[in-house]
């Protein structure tokens, strides 16, 4: 079957995919779910193991708190209900990299219920439903290639086994690739502000599976889903799913049956495949976790944890379009990150037209950022640089010519802009007489020019304009030159 | 997503268990990743059934009306005594102990190469 479709507009129309996505996000602790081992990344292979995370016999998990705060945090934050008591359950499978022979996790009592997240659709906004988020811990790592005796045997890491991960589950509410895209997009963002978790997709801080099946339009019973399993960027989900969603419309028009499993994408290849696994391999047998206590997050506990809940994105850019007017797109961008939009608001705080430090953020510092490889974090001009130059650029002593020439010079030296701007101070000239003096030079040397436009041709005033700016190294003031060049030719 | 009818079956009348048939063995072996023999298939069925028909006893007690307990905190949360269940909330602080030493916790697994555990080729599921 070939990557790309064969399928006409015509055909695809006819069919409406049915999403649901798993997302699992490591929690930013300091240690495991169940015992202090580091949970550090990165780390010598098996050095930050023990008899809890070992499964060895005897050892008992306790909870950390930090962990039990930032899912319930996470589930807040996703509107979704609190469970004052939750369960932890076993999962049962049998792999190399579980050692205990199960995963705690939980199942019909989980943390958080009910949930939902807005995403930005065509015709306004979606609302996605958000099945549960519940607790659980990640497993081994288990490495199939790479070395010398990679053909016979399979090498274990046990260093992730037990960090405390949350799972959040959607509703079937995602209608195409591009919902499933912005839904991932705004999870993150949300878990990003909480600062739960630092969701590095590299390091597997998060991770996706994406249920997806079709139905013709109108149905109301969903077809036979395919799980996609190991897509590792959200550009890659959205492929999966385009590609998958053909995939199945091509099976049920050539007369066939969706088989419901488990599937792998490639990304190189653009495709998913089928892993071949029965289609009744998995039957995990929970049962409640005897070693541990139901988990009781009580009504106090609750507010203490709801008054840390930073502002969410979207409440933010609402609030920061109206405080520093500025537009729905340029609060996007400034609130990409936390961080981000901590710095710009600070900057905008101390500057005279926040609106304006909005405006060079966007048009000149993202841009230049972008072109250098840089993140914010990374960047030459501090915000406190941004809020000078908005000031400088407010009163005139600037023109936004001089700022980019500044700007650039900030990018090429390293350097942040009070430094560049102190040793270069480019002065813009608004002494009349020294502008008259220019415009009179250009005058004299131009004698043809002036004819024309005293004999009526008014635009060649532009003419005189760029020459004169051309002779004040393009410091001239220019609404000041513009006026005297004006009253010269007229007078 | 899993299905609910995963969870076994608690509290209430259970249906009364006919004896376990080979197939069902056999099944159990395979999630739990065993190869039996024929003999071995025939002993663990002749032991299973013995288990369960011994377990089987209990069933003639009438649990309709007993709420399931898996933990005693869990039946004290359902109790409303919520001083026992604060008591049984037993969490710990995010603070970093001592892993074992690498070569401690390679001591007794059949296969390593004093970096990472080895196991027999296993291919994803």
């Amino acid at each position: 079957m070939p990557a790309t479709s064969i399928l006409s507009p015509e055909i695809l129309a006819k069919y409406e995919p049915v999403i649901g996505l798993e997302v699992h996000v490591q929690l930013l602790t300091e240690t495991k779910a169940f015992c202090g081992c580091s949970a550090r990344f990165g780390s010598a292979p098996n050095t930050q193991v023990c008899p809890v995370c070992l499964g060895l016999p005897g050892a008992l998990p306790v909870l950390n708190r930090r962990a039990v705060e930032f899912a319930t945090l996470a589930a807040m934050a996703l509107h979704c209900r609190i469970n004052e008591t939750s369960v932890f359950a076993r999962k049962n499978y049998f792999y190399p990299d579980l050692p205990k022979g199960y995963q705690i996790s939980q199942f019909d009592k989980p943390l958080g219920e009910h949930g939902w997240i807005d995403v930005p659709a065509p015709a306004g906004t979606k609302r996605i439903g958000i099945t549960r988020l519940h607790m659980e811990e990640d497993a081994g790592k288990s490495m199939h290639e790479g070395f010398h005796d990679s053909r016979e045997r399979t090498y274990i890491d046990l260093n992730r086994c037990g960090t405390p991960l949350v799972e959040i589950v959607s509703e079937p509410d995602i209608r195409s690739a591009d919902e499933a895209y912005e839904y991932l997009t705004r999870i993150k963002e949300i878990l990003l502000y909480t600062a739960v978790s630092d969701c590095n997709m590299e390091e597997g801080s998060l991770r996706c599976d994406a249920n997806v099946s079709v139905r013709l339009k109108g149905a109301e019973k969903f077809g036979a889903k395919a799980e996609v399993k190991n897509v590792n960027s959200f550009r890659f989900v959205r492929a999966a799913l385009e590609h998958e969603i053909e995939r199945q419309i091509e099976v049920i028009e050539a007369g066939g049956r969706v088989v419901q499993e488990s599937r792998l994408y490639n990304s190189a290849e653009g495709r998913t495949y089928s892993m071949r696994s029965k289609e009744q391999a998995h039957d995990y047998r929970y049962f409640p976790d005897p070693d541990l206590p139901p988990l009781v997050v009580s009504n106090a506990w609750q507010e203490e944890i709801r008054a840390t809940m930073p502002e969410l994105p979207e409440a933010r850019r609402e609030r920061m379009i109206d405080e520093y007017e500025i537009t729905a797109q340029d609060a996007q961008v400034l609130t990409s990150s936390r961080a981000f939009a901590d710095q710009f608001e600070q900057a905008a705080k101390a500057a005279k037209s926040p609106k304006r430090v909005a405006n060079l953020v966007q048009g000149e510092l993202v841009g230049r950022l972008k072109a250098a490889g840089l993140e914010l974090a990374q960047s030459p001009i501090s915000m406190q640089g941004i809020a000078q130059a908005a000031d400088l650029a407010e009163s005139g002593a600037l023109s936004s010519k001089m700022l980019k020439q500044l700007f650039d010079r900030c990018f090429e030296t390293g350097e942040d802009f009070g430094v560049v701007y102190e040793r270069e101070k480019p002065q813009q000239i608004s002494d009349s007489g020294a502008l008259e003096k220019m415009i009179d030079e250009v005058i004299a040397a131009n004698p043809k020019q002036v004819e024309q436009y005293r004999g009526g041709k008014k635009t060649v005033a532009a003419f005189f304009v760029g020459q004169a700016m051309k002779l004040s190294k393009g410091q001239a003031n220019p609404a000041l030159l513009n006026e005297l060049v004006t009253k010269k030719l007229d007078g | 997503m899993q299905s609910k009818s995963e969870m076994p079956e608690q509290g209430g009348s259970v249906a009364k268990p006919g004896p376990v048939p080979l197939e069902r063995v056999l099944r159990v072996a395979e999630l739990a990743q065993l190869e039996l023999r024929e003999d071995e298939q025939q002993e663990m069925l002749r032991d299973l059934n013995a288990i369960l028909g011994h377990v089987a006893q209990l069933n003639e007690l009438d649990t309709r009306d007993v709420p399931p307990m898996t933990q005693v905190n869990a039946a004290m949360h359902a109790a409303g005594d919520r001083a026992a269940v604060d008591a049984g909330n037993v969490l710990r602080d995010d603070s970093v102990r001592p892993s074992l030493d690498r070569a401690k916790a390679m001591a007794a697994a059949p296969e390593t190469d004093g970096t990472y555990f080895k196991v027999p080729k296993v291919i994803e599921r």
